[in-house]
């Protein structure tokens, strides 16, 4: 047992030994250990850097709050995480931890020059340092700022561990397992209410943890807790530890990430290491307690430098003294019994050194029975020792002057400015917040939410007090919930109330413009900064918190928040509750990605949609491409060939024989109903009265602003069915659109909309061979020209199975499309696909269809349109209706914007070489020699290489561009200006004569 | 996350069912006779943007699938009420009386 180690002290359990690396160095601590009480019970203070300047740091703090010791941890290959808090992770053998922001090590590193370069880092340094010359960005500032960026190092391996999420109901949420928690959640479940508590620590008991003094209702206090977690769990309360309320939504939905696995030395392999919980609760009891605050002065920061009261919790929940010669600096009662503990437990006290000049005649009394010297009325002015401290600078203060300085030698030096309560979660609800003069801090008041506030969380202090408080809170909270709750009168003993005084920095007779005294630790923030700040013009807090980054670090500010305000205010000589808090945010503490992001990772992260047909396309080779959700077959290479040839070879083969296409993603939209034609007339542009049953029309559909939103072949089955089809990836917003007009604006026509996509399997033919193929599998339908002409539907049978027959082209050539149920789609294809191949067949991707609907000149809407385009800009206003009274859009058509000369229109591009294809998305200009910034007019939005033409092919959106034929326009690319003449749309068969066959 | 209350299925449900779907009561002009440039522009951008209750339609997408009326208070994030399409649009007086 080490020389730190108090024996028969804290929760630890000593028959348990066990080591863990640190920096690969060996170190052994016991079961319940965290990595810092383990280390401090070694006599390791220095843990880790800073942030900005390298600071020798140590742990600061006994819980999630701290802003120092944070270290990397790693399990395994994936399993590192950086910026792991060494205050709350708990040891296991063979866990491996390193230290951050140091090289080559944590007691020699060379980045600790920032820290003798101070002044240069002062408060808005990246606001001023990095400004100019321009040509210093990617050179010199970039790979600097990203150099210094981020704490720790990101992992690089993914990370194979399971993490998984969970919801769940309860009628009272206490955040908290200290003795206000406890008693809350006890009253609670008496009165038969289901209750939650969770607690962040391993165990129940919160500060009872640190008080083992305490006699409750006649029983130590940690029996009492032990007995009152135990009594919660036989009433059937959820008691969760390890695991933190990280954020307080709408509604009272709590969020709470479980720590599962990160304590255990061989976890299940199926236990996830994280749960997420979304909790509904219908009464949340907020009782998370208080943050200790440090002093500001110089030198506040170096290793064995702490909070008195989690020295306190060291040695009586760990059972480590945090040193062997501690002095005492405090402005509140609670930091005096940590002096007497550690005393009593045999680390000589130095000095107490109160800021106030009358401290409790009570507490004096305790001082001198133990012989420690009380230094009261005092400062302190500065710390020495390089990788530890060695010694404190205090003097007097009379009538605010500061007197002679002494030199008080120590080996750590527990500071207390006094308690904030936790008032995070509460803040996240937006309760508001009110200023208490008397305790020099912020309080809740008015609530958004149904929770109450229990305890030292609500400034009130004392262990008695906290139960007390508890109690009522959880019967307030049953009688909300209409149950019948008595709240108990504890009885306490050992109890250690007291009060403090709220300081900005303290006073000293140095020069404060060279004080390192620190308020942000985790981000390097001094007072100094603060003032500065102020003195350059930042006056609303929320600007000085983000050019000093005061409390923008992990730890939000849960020590630097009332300290910053402190000094602000009396930097703008403005009272606190004038000066306000900057706002607290989600999550409490820092919560690993995966615990976000639980199940929903890999392929379960996105849905991948496929077509009853992909199978087939995988089982032959098709390279696919993702097209909204939908993965699509985008080109089926044979014998090696690149896309450039596979392509190639499809249009070949589809223009002279046959070629198959799988448009099951077509979405598709079946509108039925005595209104539906009325329906059709006002939502689509053209006029569908006249259209026959039997008949198809292509559908044009607009936004009432008048663009162009979608489009699709639409066939009248009869009087009152169409079927409509929509663009693969607007099937879904076609059908809220058609939902909202139907509901919200017509709710008087009998119609009915149903999404039909996935229920039909559509195969595509075409080519001059597609109806030899297709005929002899057709029943009940003639499929010549004069019977079945080009735009006809049909409902009959192919190959036996039922279907929707259209004779439609997205080619030019000869096409068919078959729609069969769904389960029947592989099933017809391959039928298709055998007696095809006497036909010379291919099966096509989506890149051949893109290349020889191009040809033709059809456009895709989101492709050659972009929200912005009118039908009269992509030169299909033949599509309109030009006497029908409305439909959506018709309107909009009028706009003078829209009815504007020299709006861009979609023309082709023929580029002049007949050999450059032209990169999508590239600009165009009508001259290439004008001085840059050029002006641009318009831009590619569409571009093959197409063997039919014999030549590159695109499409473009120029301005005036319907004006312009024959016209030259240019491309500047990085190599060169490429030139190209402004064509109609139609490249090939323009008479659509291969329609006809 | 809010809880959102349906006044078709008449069921208290989470967010996540539904989807919000802009100011409501902006009504369509009748397009067949004539709106002027000033109407339409008025109907198809021109918002409240309110800092307060607030009228807007939401959808039961996961759900019933039918539009509906809410007036929500964008500052504190609260439904005070919703209603069926078609149904009158609620005083504000009343809601805000309501709600104490
Ligand atoms: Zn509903």
């Amino acid at each position: 047992m080490s020389n730190f180690r108090v024996a028969g002290r804290g929760r630890i359990d000593p028959q348990t030994p066990v080591k863990f690396t640190f920096d690969g160095k060996s170190i052994s601590g016991y079961k319940g250990d965290t990595v810092a009480s383990a280390l401090l019970a070694n006599g390791i203070h220095l843990m880790g850097r800073s942030f900005k300047y390298h600071r020798p740091r140590g742990a600061i703090c006994a819980g999630s709050e701290e802003p120092n010791a944070l270290v990397g941890t790693r399990r395994g290959t994936g399993q590192f995480e950086p910026n792991t808090r060494a205050t709350v992770q708990e040891i296991w053998d063979g866990l491996e931890v390193t230290s951050q922001n140091r090289y080559p090590n944590l007691s020699f590193d060379i980045g600790a020059v920032n820290d003798r370069a101070y002044m240069l880092f002062s408060a808005g340094f990246y606001y001023k340092t990095f400004m100019w010359p321009k040509s210093f960005w990617d050179k010199v500032y970039e790979p600097f700022i990203r150099a210094a960026a981020g704490l720790g190092v990101s992992p690089t391996e993914n990370d194979p561990d399971k993490y998984a999420s969970r919801y769940l109901h309860t009628d009272v949420l206490v955040v908290g397992a200290g003795p206000a928690g406890l008693a809350s959640a006890l009253t609670a479940a008496r009165a038969g209410l289901r209750v939650t508590l969770v607690d962040e620590n391993a165990e129940t008991g919160g500060t009872l943890t640190s008080e083992p003094q305490a006699v409750i209702d006649g029983q130590p206090a940690l029996a009492w807790a032990e007995a009152a977690t135990a009594e919660l769990k036989t009433l059937g309360a959820r008691v969760m530890t390890r695991t933190t309320a990280i954020g307080y939504y709408h509604q009272n939905m709590v969020g709470l990430c479980q720590k599962l696995t990160d304590h255990l030395p061989k976890p299940d392999a199926n236990t996830p290491r994280e749960r997420l919980w979304r909790v509904r609760a219908t009464q949340v009891v907020l009782a998370q307690g208080a943050l200790e605050k440090p002093l500001v002065f110089d030198g506040n920061d170096r290793p064995g430098v702490m909070l008195a009261g989690s020295a306190q919790t060291y040695l009586h929940k760990y059972g480590v003294r945090v040193g062997d010669s501690a002095v005492i600096l405090t402005s509140h009662d609670s930091a005096w019994y940590a002096a007497f503990d550690l005393a009593d437990a045999g680390t000589k006290i130095v000095a107490i050194v109160d800021t106030r000049s009358a401290p409790a005649a009570e507490l004096l009394a305790q001082a001198q029975k133990r012989s420690i010297r009380v230094l009261s009325g005092y400062t302190a002015t500065g710390t020495e020792g390089r990788l530890r401290i060695k010694s404190v600078r205090v003097n007097p203060v009379v009538n605010g002057k500061v007197g002679t300085a002494e030199t008080l030698p120590c080996d750590c030096l527990l500071m207390s400015g006094g308690w904030t309560p936790s008032l995070h979660l509460f803040s996240h609800t937006k309760g508001a917040l009110a200023w208490n003069d008397d305790m020099q801090t912020f309080l809740p008041d008015r609530k958004t939410e149904d929770c109450e506030i229990a305890g030292a969380g609500r400034g009130l202090w004392g262990i008695a007090a906290a139960l007390n408080d508890g109690a009522q809170m959880g019967a307030t909270v049953a009688r909300h919930l209409e149950k019948e709750a008595s709240a108990n009168e504890f009885g306490v003993e050992g109890d250690r109330p007291g009060t403090g005084v709220s300081h900005k920095e303290l006073p000293t007779d140095l020069n404060p413009g060279k004080a390192r005294a620190f308020v942000d630790y985790q981000n390097d923030v001094t007072a100094k900064d603060l003032r500065l700040a102020v003195r350059e013009g930042m006056h609303s807090i929320e600007h000085v918190k983000r050019y000093t980054t005061n409390g923008m670090a992990t730890d939000q500010g849960k020590m630097s928040n009332i300290n910053g305000l402190n000094i602000a205010a009396d930097a703008l000589g403005k009272p606190q509750p004038k000066v306000g808090l900057t706002t607290f945010r989600p999550p409490y503490t820092p919560t690993s990605f995966g615990a976000f992001v639980g199940y929903h990772r890999g392929d379960h992260f996105e849905v991948t949609r496929k077509t009853p047909i992909d199978s087939w396309a995988e089982e032959n080779g098709a390279i696919f491409e993702p097209v909204s959700l939908w993965r699509r077959a985008w080109y089926f290479p044979k014998n090696g060939e690149d896309m450039d040839a596979a392509v190639s070879r499809e249009c070949k083969t589809t223009r002279s024989a046959v070629g198959m296409f799988d448009a099951s993603t077509l979405g598709k939209i079946e509108v039925v109903g005595p209104d539906a034609v009325e329906f059709m007339n006002r939502m689509y542009t053209n006029p569908w009265t006249k259209l026959a049953p039997g008949r198809t029309r292509y559908g044009l559909l607009l936004g009432d602003d008048g663009y162009i939103r979608d489009d699709g072949v639409i066939g009248r089955l009869s009087d009152d069915r169409f079927h409509v089809t929509t663009t693969t990836g607007g099937a879904a917003r076609v059908m809220n659109m058609m939902e909202d007009y139907l509901q919200t604006e017509w709710p008087d026509l009998k119609v009915w909309l149903t999404s039909t996509t996935e229920q039909w399997a559509t195969i595509a033919l075409n080519g001059p061979n597609a109806r030899k193929l297709l005929e002899p599998f057709v029943e009940g339908q003639d499929l010549s020209d004069e019977a079945f002409p080009h735009m006809s539907i049909v409902e009959c049978t192919v190959a036996g199975f039922p279907a929707r027959l259209f004779r439609v082209s997205f080619t030019g050539e000869l096409g068919f499309e078959v729609n069969v149920p769904a389960c029947h789609g592989r099933q017809l294809w391959e039928i298709l696909w055998e007696a095809g191949q006497k036909h010379g067949i291919c099966a096509y991707g989506t890149e051949t269809m893109h290349v020889l609907r191009a040809e033709k000149g059809y456009i895709i809407v989101g492709q050659d349109t972009d929200g912005t385009v009118t039908p009269h800009d992509a030169g299909i206003s033949w599509a309109i209706g030009k006497n029908k009274p409305d439909f959506v859009g018709k309107r909009g058509l009028e706009r003078p914007d829209l009815v504007a000369e020299g709006r861009k229109q979609l023309v082709g591009l023929l580029t002049q070489d007949g050999i450059t294809k032209l990169e999508e998305g590239a600009q165009l200009v009508l001259d290439p020699n004008q001085p840059i910034p050029m002006k641009m007019v318009g831009h590619v939005t569409s571009s093959y290489h197409s063997d039919a033409v014999g030549r590159p092919i695109a499409f473009a959106l120029l301005e005036g561009g319907h004006s312009r034929m024959g016209e030259t326009i240019y491309i500047p690319m990085p190599d060169g200006v490429i030139n190209a003449e402004v064509t109609g749309t139609v490249f090939y068969d323009p008479k659509g004569a291969r329609l006809k066959l | 996350m809010l809880l959102v209350h349906c006044p078709y299925c008449e069921q208290t449900l989470p967010e996540l069912e539904f989807t919000y779907a802009g100011e409501a009561h902006v009504a369509r002009p009748d397009a067949a006779t004539p709106v002027s440039d000033e109407e339409w522009r008025n109907f198809l951008f021109i918002r409240n943007n309110v800092k307060g209750p607030h009228y807007e339609r939401w959808r039961h997408f996961h759900g019933c699938g039918r539009y509906f009326n809410a007036v929500r208070d964008t500052v504190s994030d609260r439904f005070l009420i919703t209603y069926k399409v078609g149904e009158t649009r609620p005083e504000l007086s009343d809601l805000l009386e309501k709600s104490k």
